[in-house]
């Protein structure tokens, strides 16, 4: 894992400065938002200063998933055209000091947002935490142009099917050249990889061949979190949970092992290389 | 007994985790290829130089695409012969896998089967389809998007030197 602080070297005078990631997908609906949410408390939650970028201009949902909607008075590009100062629009967390929330606007629309101004934004926001995590909308137009502008990191999410591994392959093709983006397999069914019946790590992979930072497991907890408003994240007895905090532990330098999801009815946790690699 | 005599001669299709990463393959190969047309002149500009060194062509009126089809995507080429080289000796790297091998496999821009003769290679073979020298040759290789990215930078200066190679042996350098 690289140095947090990258593109320059650490100079004495020179004050630490963020990462900024962006969760992109191309397709819409398989689980950007909750990933957001999730790795973001989790870092915070590990004790990183982070702040969660909302960058779905319109469709705004970040608030809700993280159970703050009630909390926004300012939005994203409120901050842009400064109708409000940045400490008004930052939305603190209910839960952790150290995690922060830019809300997207909802009644504007994805072209307002004005470019050169998001970057410079972004620049402001890595002065001031570890993380800026931004939300990526889906699609690879305006929107997302805006969203990857300022960012300096990838992290993809992608589910497996072949609609959405056609899409995360044509967005790392957008990326810029010199990016390393991660992977992150959301709603992994192990039993039906089993049965043959879904595509495996091994089969999305073989294709995107990009870093894996985690495989998440579709199960009923992290719909029931999300009704909630409370990251899975953050519940110690989840292993959805546990698989949140081991890829912001892994995204925060941690050398981790290969991700492990479980098959359910059998007992037993299985790596996924091994158990899923090589099925048709 | 009946299922099992049934299931002995109709075996069950494959999973359909098989299907859906066939069909990925297959969507996959032909999004990059219809997504690089740097490499496309590349390809078509080495293509012809080697065609050219056993018959004369048109260059000017060759065509060459990818086509999608319903198991395999193919490189398409049409190719106008002009006439036929005088019989001499055959090149030093007669045969297209040689001259595969021979490329630094760096600049590849497809994976092809060469192995594999498709029927409309063999047709090409045949008089009677010669007339419009159609060749079809199924493409097997999937290159990520990150490999790509590294080969689009290398396309422009593979596409150079093949118009150079283009040029030494007498033909017009592709556009």
């Amino acid at each position: 894992m690289e140095a947090r602080v990258e593109r320059e070297p650490a100079r004495a005078s020179a004050p630490p400065r963020g990462r900024a990631i962006v969760i992109t997908s191309g397709k819409g609906g398989v689980g950007k938002t909750t990933t957001t949410a999730n790795v973001g408390a989790a870092l915070a939650a590990l004790g990183h200063k982070v702040v969660l970028v909302d960058a779905d201009v319109g469709l705004r949902n970040l608030d809700v998933v993280l159970g703050l909607e009630s909390r926004v008075k300012f939005h994203l590009l409120d901050v842009l055209e400064e109708k409000a100062t940045l400490d008004e629009a930052l939305v603190r967390d209910k839960r952790s000091e150290n995690l922060s929330l830019l809300a997207a606007a909802q009644t504007r629309e994805k072209e307002d947002v004005v470019t050169a101004q998001m970057v410079a934004l972004m620049e402001r926001l890595r002065e001031r935490f570890e993380y800026v995590l931004i939300d990526c909308p889906a699609g690879i137009e305006m929107g997302f142009k805006n969203a990857i502008a300022g960012a300096d990191h990838a992290i993809v999410v992608c589910t497996p099917e072949v609609s959405a591994v056609r899409d995360a392959d044509r967005v790392v093709g957008l990326l810029p050249n010199d990016w390393r983006p991660q992977l992150i397999i959301n709603r992994l069914r192990p039993l039906l990889v089993k049965k043959g019946k879904m595509l495996s790590v091994d089969d999305v992979n073989g294709i995107l061949r990009l870093p894996l930072l985690g495989v998440i497991a579709d199960e009923p907890g992290v719909i029931v979190a999300t009704n909630r408003g409370e990251p899975l994240a953050l519940d110690a007895a989840s292993e959805t949970g546990a698989a949140y905090r081991a890829i912001a532990a892994k995204l925060a330098g941690a050398d981790i092992a290969a991700p492990s999801v479980r098959v359910p009815g059998t007992g037993f946790f299985s790596k996924l290389g091994s158990l899923f690699g090589g099925r048709a | 007994m009946l299922d099992f005599l049934k299931t002995l001669f109709n075996p069950p299709p494959p999973p359909s985790s098989t299907t859906a990463k066939e069909r990925l393959r297959l969507v996959l190969l032909s999004d990059h290829l219809s997504l690089s047309p740097e490499t496309l002149a590349a390809l078509k500009a080495d293509l012809l130089a080697v065609i050219s060194r056993y018959v004369e062509i048109d260059s000017s009126h060759a065509d060459v695409t990818f086509e999608h089809r319903e198991n395999d995507v193919a490189v398409l080429a049409s190719i106008p012969i002009t006439g036929v080289r005088e019989r001499t000796q055959p090149p030093a790297q007669a045969t297209l896998p040689l001259e595969m091998s021979a490329i630094d496999t760096e600049t590849h821009a497809v994976q092809i089967d060469a192995g594999s003769e498709s029927v409309d290679t063999q047709a090409m073979n045949d008089t009677n389809a010669s007339e419009n020298g159609a060749t079809s040759t199924p493409v097997t290789g999937v290159v990520s998007a990150a490999t790509r990215r590294r080969r689009r930078k290398k396309a422009q200066n593979l596409a150079n030197r093949s118009n150079a190679n283009a040029q030494q042996l007498g033909k017009p350098a592709q556009a």
